[in-house]
């Protein structure tokens, strides 16, 4: 891209001043004491929301008129968008909070009783308390289907990402461009693709086996573009030293390119499996509904977690309510486990390896150069006897 | 690493260094396993369209073309169409890009542009895992608790804006302080609200690599120009990104097209084109199907998956005017180095 060596940074330009400070403070104290006069002296207002939108206008015209004492126009745009910018981030930011926090938060009551997780549905009433059943039935079938639609997804989505970076032509741009555009197929079409080709055209019963199929069809367009990505990040160089070292093409994806690859491989696949995890419609299309146990995944009614969890909170009954913000922490946790794994096992660039693995490598290297000498050493000692 | 190991391990007999993979042969192979592989994934995709026509062939060759006119639904007296649930997917798609596009947007500048560089690994992780939360999770979060902390909101644009036809809600009356605020709540805003969060992700994570591919020159000559910051934003990164942002936007509204349980859960079912987006009341093509699954007929099965054949034709649409968009606006792949 550049022409020098060091390829080119961004600067920094962050130039907060005191005065920049002190008036953004005083901005803020200011719109809250403004909105505080209007709610509770001035007019017939009420609602959070509304003294915190309130708030907010206040702030930003005060802010802008504030900094328009000591700067020009342009810099008080500057500071108003930044303003805004923030606020928008922040807004994201405790939304995101609030909307994990929250059925962690309401589910407590239902995940303090260890039957929540040791039985099913089977002898719960509606009016029974939360010391009688759980979610067992929902947590086997969660983890069945997402296992069959893995054993499915891995061998397919790598081997195809692999495909789309290996071969070049016609066919693989066609095989892309399809990949691409079914990323954001809906998960329910994909309940009713499987629900015609599997259990309409091949004659199975609604099963987990039928659910997994359809949640490994939702997961393997978005499987196979995180790794194509992935692996086209893989430095053309490394490839090229492989095949000049005389290794083949098959050699060179083995040995060279997916070991270089592992971690953002890893992070595509564990972040389709949280995707896959929490897809309610394909089950609720292709595996019906049940309240007793099934370990069977070939045949039978077989519920998961994120279909207990709709299915429970429709319900009127409190306790029925509380069970389904237990399922759904516990499917809330699922996926900040898989999310918290990927990111701790993957996420970096293809090659920029972590401190364990470059010690692993050092120490690799290391063997080598001994194993090196002493074959060097060996062969002299041949050629001198 | 490894390949050297097994390289000098399986030479080890030999004195001469030959080359280890001869070409042709096990690479010939493979290359065939990857075709049939890629083969096969295309197969599976291009046979989702084909078994949705098999499927719905029935109900459509009842309905001929009032299936794309008719708002009720009840395949099994031959009376029905999917203008109603058309109407509402595209109005709460619309209501979710709203919300979507500037929260995106926001949050993309301020990972690539204000963040301090050493937390944006952390603020793009965020971000993902908002794209990681289960759309039940977020149904759930809208249906107990968002809408019903809400109302305020909706009460006050009706109050202020009814005389739009948009923001009309009948049955209210703003200076009867008795009225019942339930009028506001199962509506197609809090539906596309919670779905413009669902789908903010996707398009901030499209705009944010678009972001951060302005050309440092470029920045470089505007703050040379005497831009600050902000000016800088406006006259390169904006105008550099710009596909991006519209190809991310339209990702998400592929997303918010599709959305099913999450609006099943907070919508109430009705099968009319309901235009006031305020009032209660809604609906959506894939809510429907799996509202109607259950208790659904063989014919009414047919009539089902010709709703999802039209959704999944709605929904290819956009993503292929999204894909080309942002392929477009990548100018060049600078990783292949």
């Amino acid at each position: 891209m550049s022409t020098v060596d060091e390829p080119e940074r961004r600067r920094t330009t962050g130039t907060a001043d005191r005065g920049d400070v002190v008036a953004l403070i005083g901005s803020a104290a200011a719109a809250v004491a403004v909105a505080w006069l209007v709610f509770t002296r001035l007019a017939p207002f009420g609602g959070t929301i509304g003294f915190l939108i309130i708030a907010w206008v206040v702030f930003l015209g005060l802010y802008g008129f504030l900094t328009s004492f000591t700067e020009n126009a342009l810099t008080v745009r500057d500071r108003l968008a930044r303003a805004l910018v923030y606020s928008i981030a922040f807004v994201a930011l405790v939304g995101l909070i609030v909307i994990v926090g929250y059925p962690l938060v309401r589910g407590i009551a239902a995940l303090r009783h260890a039957n929540f997780f040791t039985e099913d549905m089977a002898n719960a009433g509606p009016l029974d308390p939360l010391t009688q059943g759980g979610i067992l039935h929902a947590v086997v079938g969660t983890l069945e289907q997402i296992a069959i639609a893995l054993i499915i997804v891995v061998p397919l989505g790598l081997v195809c990402a692999v495909f789309l970076n290996e071969t070049r032509g016609a066919f693989s741009r066609l095989v892309r461009t399809i990949v691409d555009a079914m990323t954001a197929l809906p998960s329910i079409v994909a309940g009713l693709f499987v629900y015609a080709a599997l259990i309409l055209g091949l004659g199975l019963e609604r099963s987990g086996l039928a659910a997994g199929c359809a949640i490994s069809v939702m997961m393997l367009p978005i499987v196979i573009r995180a790794s194509d990505v992935v692996l086209r990040l893989v430095p053309g160089s490394l490839r090229e030293a492989s095949f000049a070292l005389g290794a083949g093409q098959l050699r060179t994806v083995w040995h060279v390119v997916l070991p270089t690859a592992r971690s953002g491989l890893t992070t595509a696949i564990l972040l389709g499996t949280a995707r896959g995890i929490g897809e309610t419609s394909p089950v609720l299309i292709t595996a019906g509904f049940t309240a007793y146990l099934n370990t069977n995944p070939l045949s039978g009614s077989q519920v998961s977690l994120p279909l207990e969890t709709f299915s429970l909170v429709t319900s009127p009954e409190e306790a029925m309510k509380s069970r389904g913000f237990g399922a759904a922490a516990v499917l809330m946790l699922l996926v900040l486990i898989l999310f918290v794994l990927a990111r701790v096992l993957g996420g970096r660039p293809a090659g920029d390896l972590s401190r364990g693995q470059r010690e692993r490598r050092r120490r690799a290297s290391l063997a080598d150069r001994e194993r090196f000498i002493a074959r060097i050493n060996e062969r002299n000692g041949g050629t001198d006897q | 690493m490894t390949s050297l190991r097994t390289a000098m391990s399986s030479s080890r007999a030999e004195e001469a260094r030959r080359r280890v993979a001869p070409p042709g042969g096990a690479d010939r192979v493979f290359r065939a396993m990857l075709r049939i592989v890629g083969v096969l994934v295309l197969a599976i995709m291009a046979t989702v369209g084909l078994f949705l026509v098999r499927n719905g062939s029935d109900a459509l060759g009842m309905a001929g073309w009032s299936f794309l006119t008719t708002q009720a639904w009840q395949p099994d007296s031959g009376n029905f169409g999917i203008a109603a649930v058309l109407a509402g997917t595209v109005l709460i798609a619309l209501v979710a890009l709203c919300v979507a596009f500037p929260l995106a947007a926001g949050v993309a500048l301020f990972i690539s542009e204000y963040a301090p560089p050493g937390a944006r690994r952390a603020l793009v992780s965020l971000v993902d895992l908002m794209a990681a939360v289960p759309s039940v999770v977020y149904g759930l979060f809208g249906a107990v608790f968002l809408q019903w902390n809400l109302l305020d909101v909706p009460r006050w644009i009706s109050t202020r804006f009814g005389w739009i036809p948009l923001f009309t809600v009948d049955g209210y009356d703003p200076d009867d302080p008795l009225s019942s605020q339930t009028v506001f709540a199962s509506s197609t805003f809090f539906a596309g609200l919670i779905v413009g969060m669902m789908v903010m992700p996707i398009a901030c994570s499209v705009m944010r690599e678009a972001f951060s591919q302005a050309p440092p020159g470029e920045r470089e000559g505007a703050y040379a120009l005497g831009a600050t910051k902000w000016g800088m934003i406006r006259s390169v990164v904006l105008p550099f990104a710009r596909g991006g942002m519209i190809g991310g936007t339209m990702l998400g509204l592929g997303r918010a097209l599709g959305e099913t349980i999450a609006v099943y859960m907070i919508i109430a079912p009705v099968f009319v084109i309901q235009p006031h987006i305020l009032q209660s009341g809604a609906n959506s093509v894939s809510a429907m199907i799996a509202q109607q699954w259950g208790a659904a007929s063989p014919f009414g099965l047919s009539a089902l998956m010709a709703a999802g054949l039209a959704l999944f034709a709605l929904t290819l649409v956009v993503n292929f005017g999204a894909s080309a968009i942002i392929a477009r606006s990548r100018s060049g792949q600078e990783s292949e180095a």
